[in-house]
């Protein structure tokens, strides 16, 4: 399973990016792999707000629509358009297909390293 | 397969109506229409080749081999539909005189007789039109209760995450708020996320029993009798009743009120839209609350969920079983359902089972050690079964185990299709392992392959151009 060093993790199985004036947000290997087939992404609008620990839209794979989970809060300033025609890109490269971008970021839950992430889903395995 | 309006040559057909003895009458010409009806021109072999054709492409529980875990398929016997069939129960309506309708209310009074002993309720209902309709039912009868007490700050329901997904809907619908409470490790309601969330704000609680994982919680009295102290009520979700039907009853278990799935359990056909029946029984305390029909007795002060009695046809058909089956066949039909799954559970090679342990009349493999293994899924297994002439079992629930496969064989089985079952399941254990590009692909013998499931419900073609 691969989990990169330089992000931020939830509990929830979602990453963060944090950069300068953005959070950037998608989710984990672990999350897709478990997922299975993404056959659906449903996306929130740019200019949404959205809190941390609450949902922000929901992803639908052959097994089931599951609920994405904000791990931060603030303002949704760009959303991964590309994924409303390729829902697959979430399996295929889930560290490069992003799903929202939050900007100004107000407050955030507690966050895992790549470590402890990893650590978490060997236990939840 | 070609549209029967694909197939329609002008010209075709038959006549088969002798000439008009009726003299004619010309119907106002703004309700006349200005062209004819496009409807399609075949003869009649042509139509019955049709037909014929399409109802190959079905595969339905007189085909063969149908496990679809948590739908109890189980075989629907022909004198079901031979009752339900005749014409004193046909050519009938709700408001004909009293005395012309005594031999159907014969029928929902016999029934509701029997089928309170079975579940250990008190009163019953046919109302409602099918399952889901039925938990609607069932829970909008706990609203009531709390209402009526001036209890009015019950506002939760409790539901455990391995419940069927209508469970939640259902209170939601009902006004409640849903709190979700984890399983234990075993699969059953864990004690202490119960104990944690019951409170003074507690509605009811929804429980199916056997559970989704098709094991009977054993906790089960202690469980109504926390619901109970904290002021809440009971509902039992009968979607699994078939594994305890005539051996044990929700009300000695501590429910309040139950749905039955008539279509499910007593033998009536289902899937395909229905009808359905689900039934709903309550203990006395209930029994006020329960729907009635206000066009029946001219009170409209009650609850009412469908016009008159519900699926009428349905509640024959169910009574016809039971009465066929009796006191020993309702019980032994439990037995057998049981002594099925176990049975299979045991005899398939190479998959492993959720729980270790042994089964009610359901059982779940966990498949994602297998799919770590081979890279073949449990989508990929339930799409091989099609090529090998089964219809696969249920797939991905309940949701606590990951690469589910939810196997429900029923007592309609015998032991020959159940070890024909085990061998198909070894040889695509197998196959997974030497080829699961193959099975990436199946089914390969289908009339369709994999259809694109999200793309037909969400933008669904329900209109042809002619």
């Amino acid at each position: 399973m691969n989990v990169p060093a330089e992000l931020y993790y939830s509990k929830t199985h979602e990453w963060i990016r944090m950069e300068a004036d953005a959070a950037i947000i998608g989710i984990t290997d672990f999350a897709q792999d478990a997922l299975g087939d993404v056959v659906f992404v449903d996306l929130p609008a740019i200019g949404d707000t959205v809190t941390a620990g609450e949902a922000f839209g929901d992803v639908e794979s052959v097994k089931a629509v599951s609920e994405l989970i904000c791990p931060v809060s603030g303002m949704i300033c760009d959303v991964n358009q590309a994924l409303e025609d390729a829902p697959e890109l979430l399996n295929e490269d889930p560290y490069g297909a992003w799903i929202i971008k939050v900007s100004p970021v107000e407050d955030q839950e507690e966050l895992l390293s790549a470590q402890a992430y990893a650590a978490f889903c060997a236990e939840e395995e | 397969m070609k549209l029967i309006f694909e197939r329609s040559v002008p010209g075709h057909g038959t006549e088969y109506l002798p000439p008009c003895d009726v003299e004619e009458v010309a119907l106002p010409p703004h309700l006349r229409r200005a062209a004819p009806p496009k409807l399609p021109q075949l003869s009649e072999s042509e139509v019955s080749r049709h037909y014929t054709q399409l109802s190959k492409q079905v595969y339905g529980v007189n085909c063969g081999f149908y496990p679809l875990g948590s739908c109890t398929m189980k075989y629907n016997p022909r004198i079901d539909e031979e009752m339900a069939a005749l014409p004193g129960f046909t050519n009938i309506h709700p408001l004909a005189p009293g005395y012309t309708t005594e031999g159907c209310r014969e029928v929902l009074d016999l029934a509701e007789k029997l089928l309170c002993p079975i579940t250990g309720m008190d009163a019953m209902t046919f109302q409602p039109a099918a399952g889901a309709h039925g938990e609607f039912t069932g829970v909008l009868l706990i609203k009531r209760y709390h209402d009526a007490r001036g209890d009015h700050q019950r506002t939760k329901i409790i539901v455990p995450d391995s419940a069927h997904g209508t469970n939640p809907a259902t209170a939601a619908m009902c006004g409640y708020q849903v709190v979700n409470i984890p399983s234990a490790p075993n699969g059953c309601v864990d004690l202490d996320a119960l104990k944690a969330v019951l409170g003074a704000d507690t509605a009811g609680l929804m429980l199916t029993n056997p559970n989704t994982v098709g094991i009977f919680d054993e906790n089960i009295l202690q469980i109504t009798q926390l619901v109970h102290e904290a002021g809440g009520l009971c509902y039992y979700d009968g979607a699994n009743l078939n594994a305890i039907m005539g051996v044990a009853r929700p009300g000695d278990m501590g429910f309040d009120c139950v749905h039955l799935n008539l279509h499910k359990t007593f033998a009536t056909p289902h899937g395909g839209g229905g009808p359905g029946a689900g039934a709903v029984g309550c203990k006395a305390h209930l029994a006020r609350f329960l729907p009635k029909s206000a066009l029946m007795d001219g009170q409209d002060d009650h609850l009412q969920v469908r016009s008159f009695h519900g699926n009428f046809l349905v509640v024959v058909k169910a009574l016809t079983y039971i009465l066929t089956l009796g006191r020993e066949g309702i019980p032994a039909a439990a037995r057998g359902a049981v002594l099925n799954a176990n049975y299979l559970m045991r005899q398939i090679r190479g998959f492993q089972p959720a729980f270790d342990r042994i089964c009610m009349h359901e059982f779940v493999l966990d498949l994602s050690r297998f799919k770590k293994e081979t890279g073949v899924s449990a989508l990929d297994v339930a799409k091989s079964l099609i090529d090998r002439g089964m219809h696969p079992p249920t797939m991905y629930f309940p949701m606590i185990v990951h690469e589910a496969l939810m196997l429900e064989p029923t007592e309609t089985e015998s032991r020959q299709t159940l070890d024909e079952v085990a061998q198909v399941y070894g040889e695509l254990y197998d196959l997974a392992h030497q080829d699961p590009d193959y099975m990436h692909g199946a089914p390969h013998n289908a009339p369709i392959g994999r259809p694109d499931e999200v793309r037909a419900a969400r933008d669904p073609v329900v209109r042809q151009k002619l």
